[in-house]
């Protein structure tokens, strides 16, 4: 491996079955209320998957391809800049793993093989939390956080 | 997100310190945090449960090594629930007293 790469591991846990969460990952209509995107795939090994803003432009901003696919458990795909798709250099990994952890469900996103200090490593240390915060509001409670907000310049 | 945990492992300057730590170089083992801020290893791996507990640190294990990777989806939740709510709150006030001021029906 010849870039310097950096990784990032979030784990949140949610009241909800393994099942939904896994849903709420893979099935673009759930995913546009709390992630404003949808994420577009077959879900089998070897497909291309896409990370659409879900407005009227339908803006293809993330692609890659499906690496593999253990519903409810587990997830693993590649993840790159669409401006950048031919570049195999540009591509991460994005691992989600879902386990029951007592009452809850224990949701576990690893992102790797990110270049270290890249835009890409940038915006997703920024955009895991806010993402992820809004998924397990939106499980629990029916309200997704407004993920296009950003904190206020003080 | 258990908030009183979280707030518990943020009140200590130490752990905030392991967290800044972490926020710059991800995935960092006990010995090479130790090394960093001139901890003794036990001390570290307390300030380090504490963390765990709150679900501010997660622990990997790779291969031999044991990774820590901080975790900020718990502090995300703190500022939408203690940081943003209020912050909407007083914008809110000034739209209404803007309106009021330029006695705009809405």
């Amino acid at each position: 491996m010849t870039k310097q790469t950096t990784s990032f591991v979030y784990v949140t846990y949610i009241l909800a079955s393994p099942e939904k969460v896994f849903e709420a990952i893979t099935r673009p209509e759930i995913a546009r209320r709390y992630w404003g995107h949808e994420n577009v795939s077959d879900w089998n090994p070897g497909s291309k998957w896409e990370h659409v803003r879900a407005n009227d432009q339908r803006t293809v901003e993330l692609v890659g391809e499906v690496v593999e696919v253990v519903p409810p458990t587990r997830l693993v795909i590649t993840w790159a800049n669409a401006s950048q798709a031919i570049d195999p250099a540009s591509y991460s990994r994005v691992t989600f793993e879902i386990e029951e952890y007592e009452a809850t469900v224990k949701l576990t996103v690893t992102h790797d093989e990110l270049e270290a200090g890249s835009n890409m490593a940038k915006g997703v240390g920024k955009g895991w939390p806010i993402v992820l915060s809004s998924l397990k509001s939106f499980l629990e409670t029916g309200r997704p956080i407004d993920v296009s907000s950003k904190p206020k310049a003080a | 997100m258990d908030a009183d945990k979280v707030f518990k492992a943020l009140s200590d300057s130490t752990r905030r310190m392991l967290l800044d730590r972490l926020y710059e170089q991800n995935g960092q083992t006990l010995g090479q945090l130790c090394q960093d801020v001139g901890m003794a290893r036990q001390s570290a791996t307390q300030h380090l449960e504490i963390l765990e507990a709150a679900n501010l640190v997660t622990a990997v294990r790779r291969g031999r090594e044991k990774l820590h990777f901080i975790n900020p989806v718990p502090l995300h939740e703190v500022y939408e629930r203690w940081v943003q709510k209020f912050e909407r709150r007083r914008l809110g006030l000034l739209l209404d007293l803007k309106n009021e001021l330029e006695g705009d029906p809405k």
